[in-house]
């Protein structure tokens, strides 16, 4: 039987306004990880420090090419978000990679066919 | 002379009453909130809450319990069959014997129907599936039951709301009716109308209950919570969602 009282982590992402994107004319992404962010400062009930377990890095790729990175920091709230501007010549492959503190990877690819 | 400073309010009162037709005073918490705190919820596309959304319209695509049956397998696409659904409890619920909110309503379907445990109040689960179906009313005026049997629950929790608790002995209506508006430390005291549950709040970095916020002012005014499974918690949801009857469902609404 499932446990009741601590659901499994997931990693969840969203991404918006590919398909709002055009060809040839920039188009604003915006990306959302669902991330905690702990910025390593807070203590637990018990008295203890919470390690640190943050973000650190966003890099998204068009066919390999970077297009927008961040670096990412201890004071960003949690669940980042980012918005950002691409202009996309014709039809590829983007790639969205969050890393982070712990080994903590997420990688989301999506096809694009700006019109 | 008391008497007559009473006859006064109430004519008064009758008169802001006949405009109140046209002219309602309620305010949701959204109005008090800064202009970027409003865009986050305007937004789907910022809003954080949206993270919880996915994860709702994933687990109703899923099997859960020893039934192994999905939420969609009996309700199908909820953005039909859920339309409403939330701006309409607590309801009576038979079977129960007594009402049930959103959650126990879910609760109820899985223990029921899923054969898989009850989430606890504050799960994850639980949140992502309230945020999902919540957003299919998103719009509606909230619509409590004309319900009869849901009386002496409104009852209680209108009672509830006007009693004096915890070491600062405050009531809910001495912030949120009497004094809505105004400021508490750097914050603006909004009129506490529940129309946006489970709500992202920037002070949680995530999603919420109802209940999470109602115990943090019970906690804030230095009362005792009740236990999670307390009948308070759903009397005073009973009476919220008498008083903010006719205003839009805003679920998943995002607060400072």
């Amino acid at each position: 039987m499932a446990d009741a009282t601590t659901p499994a982590p997931r990693v969840r992402s969203l991404i918006h306004g590919l398909d709002k994107l055009r060809r040839g004319q920039p188009g604003e992404l915006r990306v959302t990880l669902g991330h905690p962010m702990e910025n390593g400062l807070r203590h637990d009930g018990f008295g203890n420090v919470v390690p640190r377990s943050i973000v650190t890095r966003f890099e998204c790729r068009l066919d390999g090419q970077p297009v927008f990175t961040a670096d990412l920091y201890t004071a960003i709230a949690a669940n980042p978000y980012l918005a950002f501007w691409l202009r996309a010549d014709g039809p590829g492959t983007l790639s969205f990679e969050w890393t982070g503190d712990w080994g903590f990877s997420h990688r989301e690819t999506r096809a694009i066919d700006p019109t | 002379m008391r008497r007559r400073l009473l006859a006064t309010a109430a004519t008064a009162a009758l008169l802001v009453a006949g405009q109140a037709a046209a002219d309602d005073a309620r305010r949701s918490g959204q109005q008090f909130m800064s202009p970027a705190v409003q865009a986050l919820q305007r937004d789907d596309a910022q809003n954080p809450a949206m993270l919880w959304v996915q994860d709702g319209e994933q687990l109703w695509r899923s099997p859960a319990g020893d039934s192994g049956k999905r939420c969609a397998d009996c309700h199908g696409d909820a953005a039909r069959s859920m339309a409403g659904v939330a701006a309409r409890y607590p309801a009576w619920d038979a079977q129960a014997g007594g009402a049930l909110n959103l959650a126990g309503r879910i609760n109820a379907c899985r223990q029921r129907h899923q054969q898989a445990p009850a989430l606890q109040a504050d799960h994850a689960d639980l949140l992502a599936l309230l945020a999902y179906v919540g957003l299919q009313s998103r719009g509606m005026p909230l619509r409590p039951p004309d319900d009869a049997r849901l009386g002496p629950l409104r009852q209680q929790g209108q009672a509830l709301w006007q009693q004096r608790l915890g070491q600062l002995n405050m009531a809910c209506t001495h912030c949120h009716d009497q004094r809505a508006g105004l400021r508490l430390g750097g914050a603006t005291i909004p009129q506490g109308h529940a129309t946006g549950y489970p709500t992202y709040r920037l002070e949680w970095q995530g999603l919420g209950s109802l209940q999470r916020r109602l115990r943090g002012c019970v906690v804030g005014v230095r009362a005792e919570p009740w236990p999670s499974e307390a009948p308070e918690w759903l009397a005073l949801e009973a009476w919220l969602a008498q008083r903010a009857a006719g205003m839009a469902v805003e679920t998943p609404a995002v607060r400072p």
